[in-house]
């Protein structure tokens, strides 16, 4: 017998074409891939290899925090305190480096510093039940507080020893390519597979999509919360440990702001705001597509101001644009 | 031997008592229609047997075997499962993903553990065909109906091989068609020898698919008695209090 519902689902057996062009990631993508076709016709020094190098190594500082980002919002939450956790771990580096520590060691203090912050979110909104967005809004403020507390809001420029290290990690390159990219390159490759194939993966789509059913399947929510804004806080303390390799300086107004961009290139990367949905891809290709607005403005002269008009726009529309796909199912 | 038998259960929260001195058994393979107004100790019933709550006084067996549940997942090990009423299932992930929801089979690759999605396909197949559901393990629960939603509420009940399944309005705000759906699978369950506690409002559905029914009025049993000799104007009497008991 066949009912109504057997036709409605057989259409659903899609070729993975179909299924492609559903995916938000997909259309973003091909609006990345646009905007640098146009820029390449537009402008010679756009493909040149200098600015390749730049955009690439500019993006990933970006694209790394928000693949952390994609996590805490597609288990139903928000950090808006990534950017502060840029600083604090970058001033933490800097001081001990310029203290005379050698760079892991410093390197572990700051990322420590940075997984401290995500441990107190992480706490704060699963155990005390604090809506997210309060929590990391009063992180935001104490942890760039503790930075300048920490750095007597003055600049560091000499690292120490191990000075010439921290400039190459962040700011070098390896054939041809940024240090950073590297990194992006492993951290993204890694998620996408531990977001599909592990349990934490899996349980943190479940909290997102409906964290009630997660708590009934005896999974441990709360535990698993801390976690999540933890990795979060670490994306953001590695990008902090690279920006102040990449910048050879650190003042306390770094990643001022940066948490809007992340959360920019994780929502065009598909990544719901309501929960239960995101992917790595997505916000790597969101940060991308960014970085080549920000990039385009530049090369084509039009002011910078300009800027958040376009991201503005493209956070928009891809939203609007994943309503509208919903609508017609 | 019975399946489950409650013997002199009571439970007070304070000063409110809302069970009192309920006794009731149920044989393998039997569905219980369980009913009462708003209020009337169903739920807190349904809590006991789950696990969430322990009697004030009374005693609860499985199979001949005095049980104490401290913790829902007590209540689990010796194969008592709940369908909630909102399903609590997880909209975004697929009707596998929802079956082995905080239960997923790992494989291992070297030191890496990894989820057996091949498995978890072919198991919850093999559990939506027992059922007799047009559901396919990988399509998303949001895309599903009503029924459907059942079916995966349920398969996952089976997945340990319960005792007792115990149903909480399974088909409140559904479809007349999918309604029809849903009591299959309380039959299936039956037939498979699982015991159903089945609460609900609706009395066509206690009617049409239990084997006995309970009724609770004010924390009190005031009938217990197998679905023929009773009636739904009967039923209906005993839970407004305008038939005493019976």
């Amino acid at each position: 017998m066949t009912t109504l519902d057997d036709i409605i689902n057989n259409s659903r057996h899609d070729s993975w074409f179909a299924r492609l062009k559903n995916l938000q990631v997909f259309w973003v993508f091909i609006a990345a891939v646009l905007a640098c076709l146009a820029l390449s016709l537009m402008t010679d020094a756009f493909t040149s290899d200098r600015n390749l190098f730049n955009v690439a190594r500019n993006f990933a500082f970006v694209a790394i925090i928000a693949i952390g980002m994609t996590a805490v919002i597609a288990s139903g939450g928000i950090d808006l305190s990534v950017g502060s956790s840029v600083v604090l771990s970058a001033m933490v580096i800097s001081v001990a480096m310029a203290s005379g520590m050698g760079f892991w060691l410093s390197a572990g203090l700051a990322l420590g510093a940075a997984l401290l912050v995500g441990l107190l979110n992480g706490i704060l909104i699963a155990y005390a039940g604090m809506p997210a967005f309060v929590v990391t809004l009063g992180s935001l403020s104490a942890a760039r507080s503790l930075a300048m507390v920490l750095s007597d809001n003055k600049m560091i420029w000499e690292f120490g020893p191990d000075h010439d290290l921290l400039l190459w990690i962040g700011g070098g390159s390896t054939l041809g390519f940024p240090h950073p990219l590297y990194v992006l390159c492993v951290l993204a490759v890694v998620m996408s597979l531990v977001f599909r194939w592990t349990r934490w993966g899996q349980h943190l789509f479940a909290i997102g999509g409906n964290e009630n059913a997660a708590v009934l399947a005896g999974i441990p929510v709360r535990r698993l919360k801390v976690s999540i804004y933890m990795f979060s806080a670490m994306t953001a303390g590695l990008a902090g440990i690279l920006m102040a390799g990449w910048l050879g300086s650190v003042t306390t107004n770094l990643g001022q702001g940066m948490e809007l961009t992340v959360i920019a290139a994780a929502v065009i990367g598909g990544a719901n705001l309501a929960g239960g949905e995101g992917n790595v891809l997505g916000a790597v290709v969101g940060a991308l597509l960014i970085e080549v607005i920000r990039n385009s403005l530049i090369l084509l002269g039009i002011s910078t101001f300009w800027q958040g008009m376009f991201i503005g726009t493209f956070i928009i529309v891809a939203v609007a644009f994943d309503r509208f796909r919903n609508m017609r199912r | 031997m019975s399946r489950l038998v409650f013997s002199g259960i009571s439970k007070n929260f304070g000063a409110i008592q809302a069970l009192s001195d309920v006794s009731l058994s149920i044989e393998p393979g039997e569905v219980l229609g369980l009913m009462g107004d708003n209020g009337a100790g169903k739920s807190t019933l349904v809590k006991i047997i789950a696990g969430n709550f322990r009697p004030s006084a009374g005693e609860l067996s499985i199979d001949g075997k005095s049980v104490v549940f401290h913790r829902p997942i007590d209540a689990q090990r010796e194969g008592v499962e709940m369908v909630y009423q909102d399903l609590a299932l997880a909209d975004n992930l697929s009707a596998a993903s929802n079956v082995f929801l905080g239960r997923e089979p790992l494989r291992r690759f070297g030191p890496i553990r990894y989820i057996d999605y091949k498995r978890m396909n072919t198991v919850s197949a093999e559990l939506f065909k027992q059922l007799k559901s047009e559901t396919r393990p990988r399509q998303l629960v949001r895309r599903m109906s009503g029924g459907q939603r059942q079916a995966v509420a349920i398969a996952r009940t089976l997945l340990s091989e319960p005792k007792i399944v115990m149903m909480d309005e399974p088909t409140a705000a559904i479809s007349v068609r999918q309604v029809a759906e849903v009591l299959d699978l309380i039959r299936r369950l039956r037939d498979r020898g699982i015991s159903v506690i089945l609460i609900s409002h609706r009395m066509p559905d206690i009617f049409s698919v239990s084997d006995k029914i309970a009724v609770l009025r004010r924390g009190r049993l005031v009938c217990r008695k197998p679905v023929g000799a009773s009636s739904p104007e009967e039923v209906t009497g005993l839970i407004t209090g305008a038939i005493d008991a019976a």
